[in-house]
């Protein structure tokens, strides 16, 4: 029964890929990845450091990164934002609550593409023209895009090995001031420390290296931008649809969790002394983040995977580079399986996260 | 086993009813809105800025707003390029549908009410929750209403109105024997709602458009993937260990990729895997095939939270009565396991009616995409209207999506789904 079930099941995979064999054969298409050592043949917007005779392989490299920009800011601040109405949702203040209801029923009920085009057509795109760009200090604002102030090093990446050491110097104080609050009871401040610290080997090593990075600002000129990074207006509607959507489900995570914490939890806290807000951040959310860990990491894989709307407005994220190699005459069986590949492997090491940090929370608190 | 997280199933308790009994309002002001000084300032900022969105939406809808986009182009929106001498077509579905899903919602409105007194609920419900549950579509209505110029789009609203409260009705007195094909009959009636606009000198899905297709993807994907769903879920948790790694590869093969890439892939790559010389079937029908094979993998996870709710003593019991063991999934493990996901399987029905969207990336003009193309219509070119275009779209789809959320949540506290 089993046997005949695998061979039944491999059976068809086997006839699928002969036929495809076949197709691309008839079609007179290679059969193999080698068609990514071949030169892209087009540029990409916003990606200035990518030029048409490079290889595919590269292009497809940059759609990856900016999926993945897209995807790591877009999962922070919808995290940041999720939590703040999910916890105002729970406020005693009825117009706080009912406002913090709408936003979630608003965004939650209508299709994510319909927010990507909104942002990206009737809001970004109508931004003044660059002649008449917005210029709050430091930053410049304009329908091409929003220039922020930026680091620009003048030796290639030996700085970036020091920001390195930098934050591995503030996760080790991190660590080592976590011990010493656990075993003594000395209040950690954990993030104070790491903080300080980091800065303290960054500037150390900027010193040393003979100050090889400066800060750069945006110029606004007439009709040019100069300096500064620019972020597009595709990334601009892309991200904030994102954020604004997915918030909506995790601050439903965060208001089922904070529920799901038993009610004697909060009565004890306050019965202890604790005002309102020690009462949420020490007894009320670590517990809740334990419950709803799982949900929202699922909304994180949804967050990445949905990155690919970024297709509707020619945002150059993993499917629209994919599609436009396959446009350029590739053969589209590799490179899809290539760009499947890719998505699985971002969900597989998203969900391994969440079940890392959910085994090691479980582990460590029997509450 | 599978790396991710079982968590399709997580759903949030449902809030806190409000406390019965009626309160002074200066009490209620003082306990809801000023309890504290930071109290007090959070009610003044929200009420300025949630004063100051209210004013802006209002005043756009109702007076900036060029509203002529929508008006001219209703029909486009419903049913995108469809014959227009054939529009007699939908809306005989439409009739035939709505009364058949009116009647397979009184059906399981009457079992929620049985169950609800059974546990003890008041029966009899008051005028204004009435009212309340009306409202999506009511506003639905009324925003087509605003947008109709000529009469007879009206009286046939009413009509399908009507069709969908007298099925409701005749479901909810349908005697308790006739009640197994209801599930059937509202099958029945779908097809015969496909068939009508089909067949008979009909005109096929290629031609359809708007709102139309939209539901033509939402619904005939309902119905096909489901089986494949079960069969997935059931394999999944299958004893043989071939079946379940199989059942497992895929299910998390297409929760791991996006659907959108799958839909392009439908359209640029579905024919190399066909035997070569074969015609490839049109778009439409490869689209509809990935939603299928997509939302199958959602609904197995849906479905096997169900399966391992329900207590291994029901399969052991029916066993000990000397059914074969297919007769015990069929009747016993199943109906229970169905039951107490409704509400999830209605969230994945929410998602798929928005996901229905996406087909925009193999060029078919769906609801969404009709908002994109008439503002690129001569009358209306580079006026930036795009934005109430996309409004009104997002309105169809805001009510669409927010009724059915409202009414499974609904049919959850009366079926007492999940508290027992």
């Amino acid at each position: 029964m089993q046997v005949a079930f695998l061979v039944g099941v491999a059976a068809l995979l086997w006839w699928l890929y002969l036929n495809l064999i076949a197709n691309l054969q008839a079609r007179r298409l290679r059969t193999d990845y080698g068609f990514l050592r071949q030169p892209a043949g087009f540029a990409i917007s916003g990606a200035p450091d990518f030029s048409s005779t490079q290889p595919i392989w590269q292009a497809i490299l940059i759609g990856l990164r900016n999926t993945l920009q897209v995807s790591v800011a877009g999962i922070v601040l919808a995290t940041l934002l999720g939590t703040l109405v999910g916890v105002l949702r729970l406020s005693h203040n009825w117009l706080v609550r009912r406002t913090a209801s709408l936003y979630v029923e608003a965004f939650r009920n209508v299709p994510l593409l319909v927010l990507v085009l909104f942002f990206y057509l009737a809001v970004l795109q109508r931004l003044p023209g660059v002649e008449d760009a917005l210029a709050p200090a430091g930053f410049v604002l304009s329908q091409r895009g929003l220039w922020v102030p930026w680091l620009v090093s003048q030796d290639g990446d030996g700085f970036g090995w020091v920001l390195l050491a930098a934050l591995v110097a503030a996760v080790l104080i991190g660590v080592w001031r976590t011990r010493r609050f656990e075993a003594a009871g000395i209040p950690h401040h954990r993030l104070l420390w790491g903080a300080g610290v980091a800065t303290a080997v960054a500037l150390a090593g900027w010193a040393a290296l003979g100050r090889p990075v400066s800060l750069s600002l945006p110029v606004h000129e007439g009709l040019r931008v100069d300096g500064g990074l620019r972020l597009t207006i595709e990334y601009g509607a892309l991200l904030i649809a994102l954020v604004v959507y997915t918030a909506a489900f995790i601050a439903e995570v965060v208001r089922g969790s904070i529920q799901a914490v038993p009610k004697g939890q909060t009565e004890a806290a306050t019965a202890v002394g604790l005002r309102a807000v020690q009462r949420l951040r020490l007894v009320i959310l670590p517990q809740a983040f334990r419950i709803g860990l799982p949900p929202t990491g699922n909304e994180f894989l949804n967050l990445a995977k949905n990155s690919a709307l970024g297709i509707a407005i020619a945002f150059p994220e993993l499917l629209r580079i994919t599609r436009i190699v396959i446009g350029n005459g590739q053969p589209a069986p590799q490179a899809f399986a290539l760009m499947l590949g890719i998505y699985l492997t971002i969900s597989l090491v998203l969900s391994g996260i969440t079940n890392l940090v959910n085994h090691r929370l479980q582990r460590r608190g029997g509450a | 086993m599978s790396a991710r997280p079982a968590t399709a199933e997580f759903r949030p308790p449902p809030e806190p009813a409000a406390p019965p009994g009626r309160v002074a309002p200066r009490r209620w002001l003082k306990e809801n809105l000023f309890r504290t000084p930071l109290d007090s300032v959070l009610t003044v900022v929200f009420a300025i800025v949630v004063a100051w969105i209210a004013y802006r939406s209002f005043r756009f809808v109702f007076v900036t707003a060029r509203w002529e986009i929508v008006r001219t182009n209703l029909l486009l929106f419903m049913t995108g390029r469809f014959p227009r001498g054939e529009l007699w077509r939908p809306w005989a579905a439409l009739l035939v549908a709505s009364s058949v899903v009116g009647l397979g919602a009184g059906a399981l409105s009457r079992v929620a009410t049985e169950e609800a007194a059974a546990r003890g609920m008041a029966g009899a419900r008051s005028w204004t929750e009435n009212l309340r549950r009306a409202g999506p579509p009511l506003a639905f209505v009324a925003g087509i209403l605003y947008f109709v110029t000529t009469p007879l789009p009206v009286a046939l609203l009413a009509a399908v109105a009507a069709a969908g409260l007298a099925g409701f009705r005749a479901g909810r007195v349908l005697p308790r024997r006739w009640r197994p094909w209801t599930n059937l009959v509202v099958l029945a009636g779908i097809v015969v709602a496909y068939l009508v606009i089909t067949r008979f000198g009909g005109t096929t899905p290629q031609r359809w458009g708007g709102l139309m297709l939209t539901v033509y993807f939402t619904v005939g994907t309902t119905v096909l993937c489901f089986p494949l769903g079960v069969l997935l879920a059931l394999g999944r948790r299958s004893t043989l260990p071939a079946v379940r790694i199989v059942c497992v590869a895929y299910i998390e093969f297409f929760r791991g990729v996006p659907l959108i890439g799958l839909l392009v892939m439908s359209w640029l790559a579905f024919g190399f895997f066909l035997p070569p010389g074969t015609s490839i079937p049109d778009r439409i029908v490869r689209a509809l095939v990935a939603f299928v094979l997509f939302q199958a993998a959602y609904i197995a996870e849906i479905v096997r939270g169900g399966l391992q709710g329900v207590p291994r003593a029901q399969r052991e019991a029916a066993m000990a009565v000397g059914l074969p063991p297919w007769r015990v999934t069929q009747l016993v493990i199943l109906p229970q396991a169905l039951r107490s996901v409704i509400p999830a399987l209605v969230g994945q029905l929410i998602s798929l009616f928005k996901d229905t969207s996406l087909v925009f990336a193999i060029a078919l003009l769906d609801l969404l995409q009709v908002a994109r193309t008439v503002t690129a219509q001569p009358a209306f070119l580079g006026q930036g209207l795009g934005a109430e275009a996309l409004i009104f779209v997002s309105f169809v789809y805001w009510v669409g999506s927010y009724w059915m959320s409202r009414e499974s949540q609904r049919l959850e506290q009366r079926m007492g789904i999940g508290t027992r």
